[in-house]
């Protein structure tokens, strides 16, 4: 069963379209939305929730469209975290536990301070005065404390620092330890998503330009650092895009394409991602 | 059970996890019958894609080195001398394969290659 199912979905702002998108999300696993700035990253989230209209396409979410009455009952399984964590500013946590309590019928109050406490959140803080970083753990151990099946996370650990980044990637992981949770989650941060997703999209400007296995991609692609005539035995066909300095020539090309005297490296998620557009565009300029 | 992933190998993950379960098996540190951990916890413990590692599983269970009972989990298979002989032969071959591939690389003929062979080998011996 898939967890998410995406199709052929279409939503346009002016200036911006989201144009045509489809994918799935098997149940059990994490999939993470790479793309710049505008790409429509957060846009997908919402349409997947169903809390912005959209023009054309389907959305199932846990087995349910979306757009059908019973997605309320469905939305009592699903996490939902926004990249600007929004709870009225004058409550404490204490607070936002007693609406939450009367919000979700699963609501689990011991596992929510359980959180808090993991996070050393102080209960008796006013929302506004909550740190950006407190705030997100705020949100995520709301996200996590109703019996949640998915988590929609839209840039979970932006302005977070390491330490507790690594800390929110732990407690994703073990969320889908059990097969029947999955998570959808967006960041700019690829190392990030390079240590848990089982899948990767990537988005720009609207379209999906690739959706795929996160180990198949990074087996699939390689960087070669060579000088200008070391690169010269690279076919064509195998160059994905390059970068030239006034010292040699960085690329990104396909493995298998690739002869084997070049000396290949393996790419990072951010690289992969950054040579398709960046220089790509550059290239064809 | 000892596996370690290196990223900076030029072995896809799975061929890596495949070939340490494979190796601990062979040198009966991996007894027959030993439940191996789930698919889902040991990607999880290392930090994996779940599909990876499914993927080496399911290579191990193909060739015959372990078996799935459902619901259960995945187990040691009884070793098999003439399997392993058999996976051994292919290993050698996969090897003498990439020897050929270097040394067309450097023109290097048939006969040199041999007698490099020779030499090593009567080095071993000794």
């Amino acid at each position: 069963m898939n967890a998410i199912e995406v199709r052929n979905l279409v939503k346009k702002y002016p200036g911006f379209k989201l144009d045509n998108v489809s994918f799935q999300l098997p149940k059990g696993y994490i999939m993470g939305l790479v793309g710049d700035n505008g790409a429509g990253k957060s846009t997908t989230m919402k349409l997947i929730m169903n809390s912005i209209k959209r023009d054309s396409g389907v959305v199932k979410v846990l087995g349910c469209d979306n757009t059908s009455k019973s997605f309320v009952k469905v939305k009592e399984e699903i996490g939902v975290v926004l990249d600007e964590a929004l709870f009225p500013e004058v409550l404490n946590a204490k607070q936002v536990n007693n609406i939450m309590k009367r919000t979700y019928m699963n609501w689990e109050e011991d596992r929510f301070f359980g959180y808090m406490d993991r996070f050393s959140l102080p209960p008796d803080k006013v929302f506004k005065d909550y740190s950006r970083g407190m705030k997100m753990k705020l949100s995520i151990s709301v996200a996590l404390s109703h019996k949640s099946r998915l988590l929609v996370l839209d840039e979970p650990t932006s302005g977070l620092d390491p330490i507790v980044r690594d800390e929110i990637l732990d407690i994703l992981n073990e969320f889908t330890r059990d097969e029947e949770n999955s998570i959808v989650i967006s960041s700019h941060i690829t190392g990030d998503l390079e240590k848990i997703c089982d899948y990767v999209a990537f988005l720009h400007k609207g379209k999906l330009v690739l959706c795929e296995e996160k180990d198949t991609l990074l087996y699939k692609y390689g960087i070669v650092h060579a000088t200008r005539s070391e690169f010269g035995v690279v076919p064509k066909n195998a160059i994905v895009s390059k970068r030239e300095t006034p010292y040699g020539i960085d690329a990104l090309v396909f493995r298998e394409k690739t002869p084997k005297t070049v000396k290949i490296e393996k790419p990072t998620i951010e690289d992969i991602f950054v040579f398709m557009h960046k220089y790509r565009e550059e290239n064809y300029k | 059970m000892d596996i370690s992933i290196s990223n900076t190998s030029e072995m896809p993950i799975y061929e890596q996890i495949y070939n340490q379960i494979k190796a601990q098996i062979m040198q009966g540190r991996l007894l027959e019958g030993e439940a191996l951990p789930s698919i889902r916890s040991l990607a999880k413990d290392l930090r994996i894609s779940v599909i990876t590692t499914k993927r080496a599983y399911d290579e191990l269970e193909k060739d015959g080195f372990i078996y799935t009972v459902l619901g259960k989990g995945c187990f040691v298979s009884k070793r098999n001398v003439e399997l392993i002989r058999e996976a051994h032969l292919k290993e050698i071959e996969e090897f003498m394969k990439k020897i050929i591939d270097l040394a067309s690389v450097i023109d290097l003929t048939k006969e040199e290659i041999i007698e490099m062979f020779n030499i090593l080998y009567e080095v071993d011996k000794e």
